[in-house]
């Protein structure tokens, strides 16, 4: 077993250290060492993107990133989505929408969206399917997600404004 | 997963002093999405040392100057390729590639470097490269550099010509010519997510009045051990009227250099066949792009 | 972009709950990573465990060494069959014995004597991280001798095929549920079923037009995004405890209990949150070797499947192999129609023939009938429920031959469905009487929807339509309410929530109780805490769960009534409950809201709580449909869907929204089972393709808007009129793709998945077939 390694990384805002070995993924370091099982596994090889995170304002699957590479890094993950008092657009959109059902595979997919959001504040609905192609649903067919992020970016420009 | 070392290299000389000593027990790793899924998978279970060079500012140049082209960093990754406004309006053929290469998730760390040294024969990011003329730059032990047409590269699936201590700095591709044009296209069941069945990179350079091909260059993707460069599609074009038939010999030409295999992704007689049409297509839409329109 | 969600024949609003859109209960957690699913349970101490599994798909095992393994530093326990007292010396099977079945799941979850599919579980190891565990896996040593291998069903079938179970012999049977009689003929063949009315050949006699194909699907996964997850704990009182993911703990605590041999009583099931499951998160794979790791190492062990392990190792859904039939005369009556169906069982029986059976034709008037499945094992995973078990495979069969027979006819498809519609009274392919239903009413919304009347233009572009039927079963569920001071109510239940089900239920509840939706607050707790609960699946949890939630509900209801009549000094019999106000009939100035009256319950003898079970009554039937259109690629064979409609009758909706979800999810199931997925297998007989991205799911990008119609033909065996309606969602998508194919191209697509290399040859070969006849 290498030794394990000493990371300072900022996530979710807070300074955060923690020890892990080389081959601990972001993702099992998120879950297993830091205990923040809200970014989800679905297939640990990048095909599913429910551990999609956001590093330095781009989002990547945490399972093809290692732990030892958070260092220095800005990382976002679903628990630091919302605000104390109430949820982000994003999320809000999700359960009015009723964009989910299993729920797995949502965390994933509202950091995804906030990600195409940040970049394009009113994507078409071609491109939210482009984007979000790396995120895999099993239970809804997409049409409710496609929907509620529509309906997110729709809110959250109007609060812009 | 297997125990490694990670190294975090801040110089071409420190990652080449670790490959030296480590040979094939160490591995180079820029967006990590391929080596991470083999490491995972118990495919590579020599590596004792990761070697991550995305510290490395050379690796990390993305530029253009019209008297030596486009350099492309080996640890670049996709979306910097594809967002860039230069690459953009001269490479289109590469922003085809980068931006089919996995999930968005997936460009955001995947590097064509690393698609170009994992050298899988379906690698999409190799082709439309290969097509345009790139040229790999490759530092070696004792600060020594050397240059290599990126089609010499290839020696089998999986497999390169870089020697033990070698590892690939960047791709230079040449200005594109005047009345040039690329493309790059795949074919896949899905519509992004998945691995190219076929795929064909086309560059064509057309006379001023663009109604003759003065050259052309088709490379394919997933038909053969390595990405598979074809002179005699490339001889069929030049010289030739942009018509159907031109195409349509050229395309012949890319059906005939084609040895695909039967698996899981298709079979020899299918591959073929879209090898013949995914290169009409590419040549089109090389030609379109030539044309300006 | 097409138009939103539409819904017709929608009657006047008649509930205040039922049939609103309320947010659901669990979703704030789910939306912001607090949920707890299987895979994100932690306890102090916990170690992990990695199974090791065969590479072989058929072979005898010689020996397993596990000495190195338990000598790396880090491990804590190592099992084999061995342990597992259900069968320990990995004996075989006798197959014609009663309660074979623990020794199949045993066999299943740990081979003994012989591995039977690639993936077969062979040992286990426990270790104080997953990495080690892994390594561990490197150390065991396992002798085997390769035996022949059989992985097509038809060869499986053969006389002289080997054996794959040597005391394995054919059943027979007429009914969808019995075991039927021993034949005594040693075989492949587990069982062979029958459903059988009129005289075939008299019916095909009377027919003008007679069409006739056979048809292949492959094996395909239910593709849930959390892969299989347990954690278990063998206390020092020798009581167990297993948190999992699983959409049935009681079967789990029953399967686990008799596995391991103890008590079912000793074993405590926490359901954890659950990341999909569509059938085939039933059985326990994992929940017995965590808790013999447990056993044997002293401390909570947790397993996780790799995503190869869950293609591998857990069960999908059968390939098979079909042959349809069907005759009818010029203006367009069917005569008679004819069934064959052969499913891969994988290792054990057990394959889904008899949902594919009584699905069949059960969309239409057959007076001469023949239906006729066989389940037969093969070297493949032991095939497990997914969504409408059995039934798009028969469907993809009988709606293809009825799209043909129409289009021989000239006959427009929908009219040929609904001139031979089936209705109340009429014979379901099983024999039962079908109770009403809503058939017609979803086959002339399809005809009158602005899809079907909006022609499609184009070349190369297709229109296909399929109508699916599945009956539902149904089964037993427990519910509590206990009522809070404030005026709301806890609503307890064993049914694990896998698709927004805790809202469904509560709303029901709350319908009864006067309440609003947000006034219940539902849980989903462990098996120690609730009255047994069947499987979340058979798409029952909002039907049955419901019934004993609104069971339950009345029952307080009844208890606040008695309450009310205490504190006025009347008989129960005069006070009134409307709208959620109790008022004295004899003092109409004596009310008390329900909130009212709730906080005065303590002083007034004590809290209200009851707890009640569903009467069992069957779901009953469901039918649902497709439009669809298509543009194919001729020259690559590659199916774009333009434009995709689906029907269902819903009886009535409860939660419009996750109705409708149901409806889009199983329509995009079965769009990707009959366009991309399979087992794509190795020369070895191995899963090739066992990862998501060569899987090949369909993506977000792969799917347009899928436009809903809720039909609501209200159910007499509901209260409030609902049907189940999670699973016949998956069953019309694979016929209606291949119809809409036919019409694009010409060429009838017969093999699934329809995948672009098989288009293309279909596509070349109709054209050449074309050719010979000009």
């Amino acid at each position: 077993m290498a030794d394990k390694v000493r990371v300072q990384s900022t996530i979710n805002e807070e300074t955060v250290d923690f020890l892990c070995e080389p081959r601990q993924s972001l993702l099992e370091t998120l879950r297993d060492v830091l205990g923040m099982t809200g970014t989800k596994e679905g297939c640990n090889d990048g095909n599913c993107g429910a551990c999609t995170v956001i590093i330095d304002g781009r989002m990547v699957t945490s399972c093809l990133v290692l732990g030892v590479e958070a260092s220095g890094k800005k990382i976002e993950t679903i628990e630091g989505v919302s605000q104390p008092d109430h949820l982000h657009p994003i999320q809000q959109a999700f359960l009015e929408g009723a964009a989910l059902q299993c729920g797995i595979c949502t965390p994933g997919f509202i950091m995804a969206s906030k990600a195409l959001l940040q970049v394009e504040p009113k994507p078409s609905e071609e491109r939210i399917r482009l984007w979000l192609a790396g995120n895999l649903c099993r239970c809804t067919g997409y049409d409710k997600i496609v929907r509620s992020v529509q309906s997110a970016a729709t809110k959250m420009s109007g609060e812009r404004r | 997963m297997q125990a490694f070392e990670y190294v975090s290299a801040k110089s071409v000389g420190e990652a080449v002093g670790v490959l030296s000593q480590h040979g094939e027990g160490a591995r180079l790793m820029a967006g990590g999405t391929d080596v991470l899924v083999q490491l995972r998978a118990g495919r590579r279970p020599q590596v004792k040392v990761l070697v991550d060079v995305k510290g490395i500012g050379e690796l990390n140049e993305l530029s253009y100057n019209d008297r030596q082209g486009l350099i492309i960093g080996a640890a670049v990754p996709c979306y910097r390729i594809y967002e860039d406004p230069t690459v953009i309006k001269r490479y289109p053929g590469i922003v085809d590639s980068a931006s089919i290469i996995g999930s968005v998730q997936i460009q955001g760390r995947a590097s064509l470097g690393g698609n170009i040294c994992n050298a899988t024969p379906s690698a999409d990011g190799i082709p439309p490269l290969i097509a345009l003329g790139a040229v790999c730059i490759i530092a070696g032990p004792n600060n020594s550099r050397r240059e290599l047409p990126l089609e010499q590269l290839f020696a089998g699936p999986g497999r390169t010509t870089l020697q033990n201590g070698e590892m690939l700095i960047s791709v230079r591709v040449p200005p594109p010519p005047a009345n040039s044009g690329a493309q790059y296209l795949r074919f896949t069941p899905r519509n992004e997510m998945d691995i190219a069945v076929a795929g064909v990179g086309a560059a064509i350079t057309l006379n001023a009045a663009k109604n003759t091909f003065v050259s052309g260059r088709v490379v394919l993707a997933a038909v053969a051990p390595i990405p598979l460069l074809v002179p005699a599609a490339g001889q069929a074009l030049a010289g030739k009227p942009v018509n159907d038939e031109t195409i349509g010999k050229a395309a012949e030409a890319a059906v005939a250099a084609a040895v695909p295999i039967t698996d899981m992704r298709g079979t020899i007689e299918y591959r073929k066949h879209l090898v013949g049409v995914l290169t009409r297509r590419a040549l089109q839409g090389a030609i379109q792009r030539a044309k300006g329109v | 972009m097409t138009t939103t969600s539409g819904r017709t024949n929608t009657p006047a609003t008649q509930y205040k709950v039922v049939g609103t859109r309320p947010i659901r209960h669990d979703g704030a957690d789910k939306v912001t990573g607090r949920a707890r699913y299987g895979l994100d349970f932690n306890v102090v101490g916990l170690l992990h465990g990695k199974i090791l599994r065969s590479p072989h798909v058929h072979a005898r095992i010689k020996s397993i060494d596990t000495s190195a393994a338990e000598k790396l530093p880090g491990v804590k326990a190592v099992v084999t069959a061995r342990d597992f007292p259900a069968n320990p010396k990995g004996q075989p099977i006798d197959f014609a014995e009663a309660g074979a079945d623990v020794r199949v799941l045993a066999e299943n979850i740990m081979a003994g004597r012989v591995v039977l599919y690639q993936g077969h579980a062979v040992a286990a190891v426990a270790a104080t991280n997953e990495h080690i565990a892994e390594e561990a896996l490197g150390l065991i040593k396992v002798e085997y001798e390769v035996l022949p291998a059989l992985l097509d069903v038809r060869e499986s079938m053969k006389p002289d095929a080997p054996l794959i179970h040597e005391k394995l012999t054919t059943f027979f049977t007429k009914d969808r549920q019995g075991r039927g009689e021993n034949t005594g003929v040693k075989s492949n063949i587990a069982t062979h079923l029958q459903f059988k009315r009129g005289d075939l050949a008299t019916g095909f006699k009377e027919a003008h037009v007679v069409v006739e194909r056979e048809f292949t699907t492959s094996m395909v996964h239910q593709g849930y995004i959390e892969p299989y997850v347990s954690t278990g704990q063998w206390g020092k009182d020798g009581r167990i405890t297993v948190w999992t993911s699983t959409q049935n703990p009681f079967g789990i605590r029953a399967s686990t209990a008799a596995i391991l041999g103890v008590p079912e009583s000793t074993v405590k099931v926490v359901s954890m949150e659950i990341g999909g499951g569509f059938g085939g998160k039933q059985p326990a794979y994992l929940d017995p070797v965590a808790a013999m790791l447990s056993k044997k190492s002293g401390r909570p062990v947790k397993i996780v499947m790799t995503r190869k392990e869950v293609f591998d190792s857990t069960g999908p859904a059968s390939g098979s192999y079909l042959r349809c039939k069907i005759g009818a005369t010029k203006d367009g009556r069917i005569t008679a129609a004819e069934l064959y169906l052969a499913y891969e069982a994988g290792a054990f029986p057990g394959s889904p023939i008899a949902g594919g059976a009584m699905s069949s034709f059960g969309p239409y008037k057959v007076e001469n009938m023949m239906v006729e499945g066989y389940d037969v094992v093969v070297n493949k995973p032991k095939v497990q429920a997914y969504r409408a078990p059995g039934q798009p495979q028969t469907n993809f069969a009988v709606e293809s031959v009825v799209d043909e027979l129409a289009q021989k006819l000239g006959i427009d498809p929908l009219e040929f469905r609904i001139k031979n519609a089936t209705d109340e009274g009429d014979l379901m392919p099983s024999g039962m009487v079908f109770p009403p239903m809503g058939l017609k009413q979803l086959e002339e919304a399809m005809k009158n929807h602005d899809h079907y009347k909006t022609p499609l233009t184009g070349p190369n572009r297709g229109r296909g339509i399929a109508v699916g039927y599945r009956f539902n079963g149904g089964g037993v569920s427990s519910a509590t309410i206990n009522v809070n001071d404030d005026g709301t109510v806890a609503l307890v239940t064993g049914s694990v929530d896998i698709g927004g089900t805790r809202t469904s239920v509560a709303m029901q509840a709350a319908e009864v109780l006067g309440l609003r939706a947000e006034d219940v607050t539902p849980t989903v707790v462990d098996t120690d805490s609730i009255g047994w609960t069947g499987t979340t699946a058979g798409s029952r949890v909002t039907f049955d769960t419901g019934l004993a939630a609104i069971t339950t509900a009345e029952e307080v209801k009844r208890l606040m009534i008695a309450r009310a009549a205490k504190i006025w000094e009347v008989p129960p019999a005069e006070v009134a409950f409307k709208d959620g106000v109790f008022t004295s009939l004899k003092n109409p100035n004596d009310k008390l809201t329900f909130k009212q009256l709730a906080a005065r319950l303590r002083a007034t003898g004590g809290p209200v709580t009851a707890s009640a079970i569903n009467g069992s009554t069957g779901v009953g039937p469901i039918f649902a449909g497709n439009i669809i259109d298509v543009e194919v690629d001729p020259e690559t064979g590659k199916v774009q869907i333009l434009r995709c409609t689906a029907f269902m009758d819903a009886g009535k909706a409860v939660h419009p929204s996750y109705v409708e979800g149901q409806l889009q999810g199983g329509t995009a199931q079965g769009i990707g089972w009959a366009l991309n997925e399979e087992y794509f297998l190795t020369k070895e007989g191995g899963m090739a393709n066992s990862t998501f991205l060569d899987y090949r799911m369909p993506t977000a990008l792969d799917l347009p808007l899928i436009d809903t119609v809720l039909i609501e033909v209200p159910n007499p065996r509901h209260p409030f009129g609902l049907r189940g309606v999670g699973e016949v969602p998956i069953v019309p998508p694979p016929a209606a793709l291949a119809n809409a194919i036919a019409r694009a191209t010409g060429a009838r697509l017969t093999k699934l998945p329809m995948k672009p290399g098989t288009i293309w040859e279909a596509v070349e070969a109709h054209k050449a077939a074309t050719k010979t006849k000009k």
